[in-house]
């Protein structure tokens, strides 16, 4: 299992993790996706004991900047930074009341005259947060930009499928549902496939997005196909409005081929683990007794480990500010 | 009147004439004079032009801004300037209007708008748009959806005599969409049409402009599946042409990564194997018209994420120079383009211009065909925003010549 940093780059003293931001896996090397997990376990430990509460990033700013609704999400990266110890704000900004556009720009700079030690930014539109962090002084953390990444779920997916199997690397990974509007599906493909893992695409055609062969990624139509031998299978929440006739006739039909049921489970691996992002669609995309069943459902403690990667990245990318030493 | 000007010793090279070769060229009266050997008269301006190329000025075929400070610039001396302005060109009186709003640097020939508000419903007063100074019917940035509408504009446009040019992008397809189908898109997590949808929209079009005899303009043909259409449709027949801008013969889908918003365009960019059968319908003949597609856009509307930014680049300035990078990699000769960038349009749309026989308007562009430089949107006369910012090229125009004045020196 890949736990330590192990690449020959960090053997001289290299940097463990050299980026300003996080704005997606795009732009990490495996050893950096390792490293982001291994510091994630001791804030696993700290969530757990009774004090919860460590003070790293005492005095520091945290702006959670959410252009789009979001409930989960948000709720993670404030708790992560308190538990931090930082002081935490949230600017709730809703789809309707923000225009897009040169106003994006502008609140971007205001938030930058405020001082603000790390951003965290989710925004309706792929790419407004790296636009964001160009204009910005201090570390831009991206909490879901349009359907492009969502790096922080891809690690805390990552994080639970490691705690739970004990690797990542050969692991049959089936990702089920919405591909084509999911930001999670395109950071799980590129983070899985760079720790190894054989990572499979399983939606009806028209929620399967063009060029899915460029990530190493295996496409299936056939969600008992999809499942056959997987070792985790991880659902998406589709939209009820992309249920409604646009991409799939009906909720009871997509759910008829696409839900994710006992019988169908049957053909994954005996000790798949599942996995699902939330909010779920209960009868939906998922029968609510899997989803409850904790021995296979890892839901919770996904959302468990959000807490504790969300605060490693938080942590992590502030060394350089705080003067931590070998990070200056 | 205007005082006569004698251009000297400079490469003549004129397409509609069959000229190539060192010449004079006498301008007098606003109109070309003479060509030839002869010593100038000595009363006229002297412009020496030694080691440099002499040719018909500018054709630009459908721009969005009549910028006269970058065509002058660019050696551009006429721009068919497309309906899409604030209001559309759907009225004679605004046709009229826009046909005047290039003086005295620059002659604009508006093209109507083919449908009222271009909103592809209603027919537009075309008829009388040609009586106030259109040059054609377009579309505008979008096609026209409505498979009856096209149909009828078409037939209508052909009882005038006007070229239609269209769009060529299935509109349903292309709804809400900001880049093609592909691996680029998909790991941009940008909203993508399939390329087909250029064809489809092609094929829709060239067989209506086969059934009802109508004289059809694709403005930009991008994809190998669209110039497949176009050369099948041209061997039945079918009176259509096909353009292009130096934007997709030299730019792929990769020119969108780290979501480049100067890189939005419209259709978007497409795939490399798309891009060299653009290079390849230049080479041939299918694509017969190179313009700027010049439609420069605002910091505020650019700097925005990407699937947010407008489409469009400024285009008037490098056009020539990137033109030029054709004959330099050997796929049209310097004839060749000069027929892209000024014979062929003047054809098309039916300008007395775009030669330089006698008496046509002296309008005339001179350039240094190996002159280097760096294209630098922020030294451009308008809008900078260009996705070849940065880009070394070759060419630089040195005097452009409208109606018998100097309009631009460098």
């Amino acid at each position: 299992m890949a736990r330590a940093p192990s690449h020959p780059a960090l053997a001289d003293g290299a940097h463990p993790f050299p980026h300003a931001h996080l704005l997606g896996i795009a732009q990490l090397k495996p050893w950096e996706i390792c490293f982001l997990l291994d510091e994630a376990e001791q804030w696993v430990e700290l969530n757990r004991s009774a004090s919860k509460h460590a003070d790293r990033l005492a005095g520091l700013t945290q702006i959670n900047a959410f252009f789009e609704n979001s409930t989960r999400t948000l709720l993670s990266f404030e708790i992560a930074g308190k538990r931090l110890g930082a002081d935490v704000v949230n600017l709730g900004v809703s789809g309707s009341s923000v225009k897009k556009g040169e106003t994006l720009l502008d609140t971007a700079l205001t938030l930058n005259a405020m001082h603000p030690d790390m951003i965290v930014i989710r925004h309706g539109s792929s790419g407004a947060v790296q636009l964001i962090s160009e204009k910005v002084d201090c570390p831009v953390l991206n909490a879901g930009d349009g359907r492009h990444e969502h790096p922080t779920q891809a690690l805390l997916d990552a994080l639970t499928i490691r705690r739970r199997k004990g690797r990542i690397a050969g692991l049959k990974v089936a990702i089920c549902g919405d591909i084509l509007h999911s930001r999670v599906a395109r950071s799980n493909f590129m983070l899985l496939g760079a720790l190894g893992a054989e990572v499979r695409a399983v939606a009806p055609p028209t929620l399967l997005p063009a060029g899915l062969d460029g990530y190493c990624v295996e496409s299936f139509t056939d969600m008992d196909a999809g499942l056959a031998g997987a070792d985790v299978v991880m659902m998406l929440r589709l939209q009820t409005e992309r249920m409604e006739g646009a991409y799939v006739p009906s909720p009871r039909e997509y759910f008829r081929f696409y839900g994710l049921t006992e019988a169908r489970l049957a053909k994954a691996a005996p000790d798949v683990l599942v996995m699902h992002p939330g909010p779920m669609n209960r009868g939906v995309e998922i029968d609510g007794a899997i989803a409850d069943d904790i021995a296979r459902s890892a839901v919770t403690e996904q959302v468990e480990m959000g807490v504790a990667v969300r605060m490693a990245c938080l942590d992590v990318l502030t060394r350089r500010r705080r003067g931590v030493e070998g990070w200056a | 009147m205007s005082a006569a000007i004698a251009i000297t010793g400079g490469r003549v090279v004129c397409p509609a004439t069959g000229h190539d070769g060192i010449a004079t060229i006498l301008l007098k009266d606003r109109k070309i004079a003479g060509i030839g050997q002869a010593e100038p008269p000595s009363d006229a301006q002297i412009i020496d032009a030694t080691g440099l190329v002499v040719a018909p000025g500018l054709i630009d075929a459908g721009v969005f801004r009549a910028d006269t400070a970058a065509a002058n610039a660019g050696g551009i001396t006429r721009m068919i300037l497309m309906p899409d302005q604030s209001p559309p060109l759907d009225d004679p009186a605004l046709v009229a209007f826009a046909q005047g709003s290039g003086k005295p640097d620059v002659w604009v020939h508006p093209l109507a708008a083919a449908t009222r508000g271009l909103r592809g419903e209603e027919l537009a007063e075309i008829g009388l748009a040609q009586a106030a100074g259109a040059v054609g019917v377009a579309t505008g940035r979008r096609a026209i959806a409505d498979a009856r509408v096209m149909q009828r504009l078409l037939a209508y446009a052909h009882g005038h005599g006007l070229v239609v040019v269209s769009h060529a992008e299935d509109v349903a397809l292309t709804a809400g969409t900001v880049a093609t189908e592909g691996e680029y898109a998909t790991r941009l997590g940008l909203a993508a049409a399939p390329a087909f949808a250029e064809a489809l929209a092609i094929i829709r079009d060239c067989r209506l402009a086969e059934a009802t005899g109508a004289r059809l303009h694709i403005r930009q043909v991008t994809t190998a599946e669209g110039l497949a259409a176009v050369r099948a449709a041209r061997a039945r027949g079918v009176d259509v042409t096909a353009g292009i801008t130096p934007a997709h013969l030299l730019l792929n889908d990769m020119a969108v990564a780290g979501f480049r918003s100067f890189a939005r365009l419209s259709p978007p960019l497409r795939c490399e194997a798309d891009r060299l059968a653009v290079i390849e319908g230049v080479r041939d003949g299918t694509i017969s018209i190179l313009a700027s597609g010049h439609d420069p856009q605002s910091q505020e509307d650019k700097r925005q994420p990407f699937a947010d930014a407008r489409a469009g680049m400024a285009g008037a300035e490098t056009l020539l120079a990137l033109g030029l990078g054709l004959v330099r990699d050997g796929v049209i000769d310097l004839p060749g383009l000069i027929a892209l960038l000024s014979t062929n349009p003047a054809r098309r749309f039916g300008l007395v211009a775009g030669t330089l026989q006698l008496g046509a308007p002296a309008d005339l562009v001179v350039f240094d065909e190996a002159a280097p430089w760096r294209i630098d949107g922020d030294q451009f006369h308008g809008a900078g925003n260009t996705p070849f910012n940065g880009l070394p090229t070759a060419g630089r125009v040195r005097t452009t010549i409208k109606g018998g004045d100097v309009v631009w020196r460098a």
